[in-house]
């Protein structure tokens, strides 16, 4: 078939703008689910839960979207990278299932209403330190062999992936705390921000070690990232974290209301854009590139018609849900 | 029997999709259910229709948000236990599936809280709105899963370039020879599954006088549908069976337990099929009516099983025993809805004891169907992913090991074996409520929670007074 057009770098960026949504969207609501497990009373834990009650599930689409986008424009890298964290996404998807069913489960079952909590919490907690060992295993990079995965199963399990695991903990815990603080007041506000503060020490240590094991582990990215002119014109990545934190840190220890959670949300675009600095164009570390695990021209085309027209339908009508439920949230707000 | 990492990984699947079904199969025709309410409480403005909706709502929540879960978990495995199967079908399949994360999850979920949470929020026109994309969201859902599905049993519309499916025909590969029969097929099950749970539900609630008037209506309309409904899904189900005798012959002759080729075939009503001596114990049959029933003439040719080669026919007795299970289920659907009529004739439909008792036991009927269809299908599809082309054995992530995968369906049986017990007891509770609930009226439940009773806000909305 002629091939007019690369739809790889096009694929790239819906890719990684899907999983960054992701990332973003559902990292908040994990968080708050961290964070629900601090709350001491009833009426703070109500009014925690329902500050993501009618958008969770929105969220968590984006992991089906990522997941299914990764198998669609890039099969091949599907194929090594899944069954190369096979416990952790077991153990995430589990995590999740309990987190998800909680919404409904510790309203309707008042009896086991403290069993429900914390499976929301530790459900929460759970899956988000499996998603950071995934990440923590996709850095570290997996064996191929006939474009398949050749380790073994528990290969994931080093220091390295259960320290982006712990990160990714204080990560989502720093943008629930950011969101906590947009749609709530008083107590649950200041607790928010102190949460906040100790989640963002976590995550820029956590920055900091990253930032030194990687290279120290890969050449590859040591290379890419201590080379000139890379040093220079990368530069402005680090400089810029460290800015934002402060600006974070001193958001969270005042009275704005908005802007720890955005400062939370620029950090993670700028520890993601590190990332794809050190990675591309590796879809499977230092062993597939992007267009190695391409799938075919009419694949990626087919989808695309649609996904360039769906996209912003998508996001003009999850705008609309989270507009309809603006403004602080009440503890009663539920439709129980 | 030895436990290999592709039988493991098979149960695994089995158990995860088999569990997760019986959501959608509730969920897509109770969404439907709810947006027709919803459209007659905005046309009408009557207080019984929204009591109906919001009765409906809650246990559509529960029965959503896991549905939303446990689909969650399926792309998954195509990745974690089935890496091969991914690899070569990825180019083929995925779009699909793809389609539907953007089609029908998108929608479902983004409106979803509205209709959940927004009834207060919206005016009453845009809570009718979000109700009908939920239903449509869920439909596009069951087309997409169901094409993608329908390929892997009769694949059109590719080429194989080393070892990869590659499309080369999108229509083709979306229409594939199956899919409009088996879409179909599906589509009614879900309602025909919904349907017998409103129907079960109006018939308890009558039963013990609750609800009266509200539970009059779901029975009633119920009832209706179903009438409609039942007949047609086992005329569907015949042009089915007539489109699987052409594409997949040996599960047409596993279904059947037929191990010869023969003309004017008797039907089998039981046997002990025996795969290895590859003949039927203890078989009870009626002469001609095979060849009536799966070709529709009395002398019409129908392949046995032992015109394959033994290592490319399915497992005959899952298949043979869950077909009859699901007409069984057909059968007694047939019965309940003919004598519903009779007795609505009559004029004595709300208070035949026994009629309601039966309705009331008849709920499960629906997923029964569902789950033993399911089994028909995909079993009789074996020993194949890709029907004909990729052997399920040569599909299945090269890396696992049976403890990976023995732990691995050890937490997935836990955790769902925890899950589903509790929703389908909330559910039950829910249901013994009923739409008319006094004690949700009275003071909270609790605090914080369900202070603001549901339904006076819901009744004035409706009546314009918010």
């Amino acid at each position: 078939m002629p091939q007019i057009l690369d739809l790889v770098p096009i694929w790239t960026v819906i890719l990684a703008a899907a999983v960054f949504f992701y990332v973003l969207l559902d990292g908040f609501d994990l968080g708050v689910g961290m964070l629900y497990g601090l709350a001491g009373d009833k009426h703070s834990r109500n009014t925690i839960m329902n500050s993501i009650a009618p958008i969770w599930d929105g969220n968590e689409t984006w992991l089906v979207l990522g997941g299914l986008g990764l198998l669609a424009a890039f099969p091949t890298a599907f194929a090594v990278i899944v069954p190369a964290v096979y416990f952790p996404i077991l153990v995430m998807l589990l995590g999740l299932v309990f987190r998800g069913v909680a919404f409904e489960f510790r309203v309707r079952d008042a009896e086991h209403k403290t069993f429900w909590d914390r499976a929301f919490c530790y459900g929460s907690a759970i899956g988000t330190f499996a998603q950071g060992v995934v990440l923590g295993a996709f850095v570290q990079g997996f064996p191929v062999q006939n474009g398949q995965f050749a380790g073994t199963s528990f290969a994931f399990l080093t220091p390295f992936s259960v320290l982006t695991g712990v990160a990714l903990m204080f990560g989502y815990g720093l943008l629930g705390a950011g969101w906590l603080i947009l749609k709530t007041e008083g107590d649950i506000q200041a607790a928010a921000r102190r949460y906040g503060r100790v989640c963002l020490v976590g995550v820029v240590a956590a920055i900091a070690i990253v930032s030194v094991w990687t290279p120290i582990m890969s050449p590859a990215v040591a290379a890419r990232w201590f080379s000139l002119p890379n040093f220079v014109l990368f530069l402005p990545v680090p400089v810029l974290s460290g800015v934002v934190a402060l600006w974070s840190w001193r958001s969270l220890n005042s009275k704005a209301e908005a802007a720890p959670f955005l400062s939370a949300i620029v950090l993670f675009v700028l520890t993601y854009i590190g990332m794809a600095v050190s990675l591309y164009p590796m879809i499977v570390p230092y062993q597939l590139t992007l267009w190695e695990a391409a799938s075919s021209p009419r694949t990626q085309a087919f989808l695309l018609v649609g996904t360039l027209f769906l996209l912003p339908v998508i996001l003009t009508y999850s705008s609309w849900s989270y507009w309809v439920f603006r403004g602080k949230v009440k503890a009663e707000a539920g439709y129980h | 029997m030895h436990f290999d990492p592709v039988l493991l990984s098979r149960i695994q699947f089995a158990w995860v999709v088999a569990w997760h079904i019986l959501l959608p199969a509730f969920t897509v025709g109770c969404a439907s259910f709810i947006a027709v309410v919803e459209g007659l409480n905005f046309a009408t403005g009557r207080e019984e229709y929204a009591r109906i909706s919001t009765f409906w709502i809650k246990i559509f929540a529960i029965a959503f948000g896991m549905g939303v879960v446990s689909g969650l978990v399926m792309p998954f495995q195509f990745g974690t236990n089935w890496s091969r199967y991914a690899a070569a079908v990825g180019d083929v399949l995925s779009p699909l599936f793809a389609y539907e994360g953007l089609t029908a999850f998108f929608l479902e979920a983004g409106f979803l809280g509205v209709l959940l949470f927004g009834r207060k929020l919206v005016p009453p026109w845009a809570h009718f709105f979000a109700a009908l994309m939920v239903a449509i969201g869920t439909l596009f859902s069951t087309f997409w899963i169901l094409s993608a599905n329908s390929w892997m049993q009769t694949p059109a519309g590719y080429e194989i370039v080393n070892g990869q499916f590659i499309p080369t025909d999108w229509i083709k590969v979306i229409f594939n020879p199956s899919f409009p029969y088996r879409l179909a097929h599906t589509a009614f099950a879900f309602f025909n599954t919904t349907g017998f749970v409103v129907l079960g539900v109006g018939a308890y609630l009558l039963r013990r006088n609750r609800s009266v008037r509200e539970a009059r209506i779901m029975f009633s309309m119920a009832l209706w549908a179903l009438t409609l409904l039942v007949p047609m899904q086992m005329l569907i189900g015949d042009m089915h069976g007539l489109n699987t005798r052409k594409y997949q012959p040996a599960k047409l002759a596993a279904i059947e337990s037929r191990w010869e080729t023969g003309k004017g075939v008797p039907l089998t009503v039981f046997a002990i099929p025996d795969d290895k001596a590859e003949q039927n114990k203890f078989a009870i049959e009626i002469p001609f009516l095979g060849s009536l029933i799966l070709t529709h003439e009395l002398h019409g040719e129908v392949k046995g099983l032992k015109d394959f080669p033994a290592d490319q026919r399915p497992p005959v007795a899952i298949p043979f025993f869950a077909f009859r299970a699901m007409v069984g289920c057909a059968g007694l659907m047939l019965g309940l809805v003919l004598l519903g009529g009779w007795l609505r004739w009559r004029g004595q439909l709300y208070d035949t004891r026994l009629y309601l008792l039966a309705c009331q036991c008849a709920l499960p009927l629906g997923f029964i169907a569902v789950v033993a269809g399911w089994f028909v299908t995909e079993v009789g599809r074996q020993p194949w992913t890709v029907y004909g082309l990729l052997r399920t054995a040569a599909s299945v992530s090269p890396s696992l090991t049976s403890s990976d995968v023995t732990l691995s369906l050890l937490a997935y049986m836990a955790v769902y074996l925890l899950i589903y017990p509790c929703g389908v007891m909330l559910i039950a509770r829910l249901i013994r409520k009923g739409p008319v609930d006094f004690s949700e009226t009275a003071p909270a439940v609790e605090a914080g929670i369900a202070s603001a009773p549901v339904l006076s806000p819901a009744i004035n909305v409706v009546k314009g007074e918010v």
